[in-house]
């Protein structure tokens, strides 16, 4: 009785207090907190300040803000490049179709599973749908190598042939999305097994007694229980739409399918890390972000209000 | 369809129906997904001319540990393997310990400051300095072939640090940490022997994304320790699986010419495939009720 009487009674005590007491009280909290804001600040927010280097020519003794400053000349650069072209069009595509593909497949995974009546054949099904997540992206893209290998691959030992799929610029999309809805479908649904749990079964319940069919069931009580977390993940997907990962593209990158693997990504990688070009890299990497925010904005406004209950932050 | 409405018996043939078609479908998509995986496991302890001629599609052929044998015998995959248990246990203490310094203070309502500092973490969640600056940062602060480049840049996870602070938010009682503190026990007291405690669950399944992570990234660590020695099993793999060359130490211990080489370089690829994979993919199901809750409490406004 009385412990519950003093929970009750603190936190307006607390907020009675002034700041400054408020503070010393806590001060155990804010040195918890000392080593991650320091890192934070190292490691998160000077690179931010050092992105000013896209418009410098960044000499390692001068600093981020002592090198020269020389405005738009690394972008000039970029928009003149010879790939430009193809790369922008191959970032944009692999992400939209990868999107097209990879966005409504948990849904429906989700939709399905939720139905299954036999507890432990579903919970087995989520067992194997998330195994794919935990393996490297190297050890996938070592086996897509070994799956679509010209001699002895399973792929063509199916299909009786011998192509060799990773020299071929046509296939290189089909690859990357197939394989990475073999990986990530699975985890996909989680969100969305999260959400549908809400769902009072009672509903379900209802609904049968009416003698609603299981697409009835899901078309009107699971779809609009989906539609806010969907809209959401649609937009969020949207403002990274020229984020491709460099991981997969540059392990499953050959000479022969540049076509449609040469990606932002992997360019920045090769420019800054491999060849050194810091500051030009930076800009290219700038460039990219800037167009992913102004398509987050964009899609923002087309999909008009996030509904505030399912803010991630 | 109407008429199902009308008959009881009716409805419940065809929600047996429509059972028997969930079911069947699942199966087939267990099948897509498991298949691969078994197919590499198979062909890992099988001789590789019949993995090649296509006589392991469902079985091993000539069942032999050779695969493996061999992987165990190349130093360069064997410190790889080394090398990748450090960092996954030291980065995954670390950032745990991290991840709880930042999370439990952010849980308490009446921190002063409490919703500066929580956007301070988030706005690193959608914006970064990028791959270069970040380089230029961890290079000036002396970490290149230096372990600590894969932990530290990292900071906190900030996405795993907000359904850290919404469990404590949401699932540890209030009235019990306060009555520590009535009693007289230090905020730190109260984390240590209240807090982390009751938060069990939920430590679990961030120990288990951060060994993932650490198991398998290599990217960090190419870019950040290109020192060959420090480089961890997905890495030295890389040189197997994407490159398809045998290592100088596997050429010069096999003997019987190029032909032997060859086949024992397939072998390696299927059985370190195997070794990589393994580890993560016996660990996630103990957490893997966790998974959903999880979420939840990550999409719950805090």
């Amino acid at each position: 009785m009385s412990k519950n009487k003093r929970a009750a009674v603190s936190p307006g005590m607390m907020l009675e207090r002034p700041l400054g007491k408020r503070i010393r009280d806590n001060w155990q909290l804010y040195a918890m907190l000392a080593v991650p804001i320091i890192l934070t600040i190292i490691y998160k927010y000077i690179p931010m300040y050092g992105i000013q280097i896209a418009f410098r020519d960044y000499k390692a003794s001068r600093g981020f803000a002592g090198s020269e400053w020389i405005g738009l000349e690394w972008f000039q650069r970029f928009f003149s490049a010879p790939t430009f072209g193809r790369m922008i069009k191959n970032t944009i595509l692999l992400s939209f179709y990868s999107l097209l593909w990879g966005f409504p497949i948990p849904i429906i995974l989700a939709l399905m599973l939720n139905q299954m009546r036999f507890h432990k054949f579903k919970r087995a099904t989520q067992t194997v749908l998330y195994a794919p997540h935990f393996i490297s992206t190297m050890v996938i893209c070592g086996m897509i190598r070994i799956f679509l290998s010209p001699s002895g691959g399973l792929i063509n030992l199916i299909a009786g042939t011998s192509i060799d799929f990773l020299t071929e610029s046509a296939a290189f999309r089909t690859i990357y999305i197939a394989s990475g809805i073999w990986q990530d479908a699975g985890w996909g649904i989680i969100v969305y097994m999260a959400t549908l749990s809400n769902v009072d079964t009672s509903l379900y319940e209802a609904a049968k007694v009416d003698g609603a069919s299981m697409f009835q069931r899901i078309l009107h009580i699971d779809i609009p229980e989906l539609t806010s977390i969907m809209v959401l993940n649609l937009i969020m997907s949207a403002g990274g739409l020229m984020n491709v990962g460099f991981e997969k593209v540059w392990l499953l990158q050959t000479d022969l399918n540049k076509a449609t693997s040469d990606v932002i990504a992997v360019y920045v990688y090769q420019q800054g890390i491999e060849n050194a070009k810091y500051s030009y890299s930076t800009a290219v990497g700038l460039f990219n972000t800037a167009v992913n925010i102004i398509l987050l904005i964009v899609v923002n406004k087309i999909a008009g209000k996030i509904s505030e209950d399912t803010s991630f932050i | 369809m109407k008429a199902n409405a009308k008959s009881g018996k009716l409805t419940g043939l065809s929600e047996r129906s429509s059972d028997i078609v969930l079911v069947v479908i699942c199966a087939v998509i267990l099948f897509l997904v498991a298949y691969p995986l078994y197919y590499v496991l198979v062909a890992s302890v099988s001789n590789p001319y019949d993995v090649y001629a296509g006589k392991t599609f469902l079985l091993p052929s000539q069942f032999t540990l050779d695969g493996y044998k061999a992987v165990f015998s190349d130093p360069s995959i064997l410190t790889g393997l080394l090398n990748s248990f450090k960092y996954t246990i030291v980065g995954t203490v670390f950032s745990v310990v991290v991840l709880y310094l930042a999370a439990y203070p952010l849980s308490i309502k009446n921190l002063p400051g409490r919703k500066f500092i929580s956007i301070f973490f988030i706005i690193t969640m959608y914006f970064g300095g990028g791959m270069v600056p970040t380089y230029l940062v961890v290079k000036e602060t002396g970490l290149i072939n230096n372990m600590w480049a894969l932990f530290l840049p990292g900071g906190v996870a900030v996405g795993n640090m907000i359904i850290v602070r919404n469990f404590f938010e949401n699932s540890i009682p209030k009235a019990m940490t306060e009555a520590a503190e009535i009693d007289g026990a230090s905020k730190w007291t109260t984390f240590i022997r209240i807090v982390v405690p009751l938060s069990r669950s939920i430590m679990a399944v961030m120990v288990v994304f951060s060994m993932v992570a650490y198991w398998n990234d290599w990217f960090t660590s190419m870019i950040y320790l290109p020192s060959p020695s420090k480089a961890p099993l997905p890495l030295v793999l890389r040189n197997i699986l994407i490159k398809s060359s045998a290592s100088a130490s596997q050429a010069s211990t096999i003997s019987g010419g190029f032909a032997e080489l060859n086949k024992m370089t397939e072998m390696i690829k299927f059985s370190s495939i195997i070794i990589a994979a393994t580890p993560m993919l016996i660990i996630y199901p103990f957490v893997q009720k966790y998974f959903e809750k999880g979420f939840m409490a990550g999409a719950v406004k805090g």
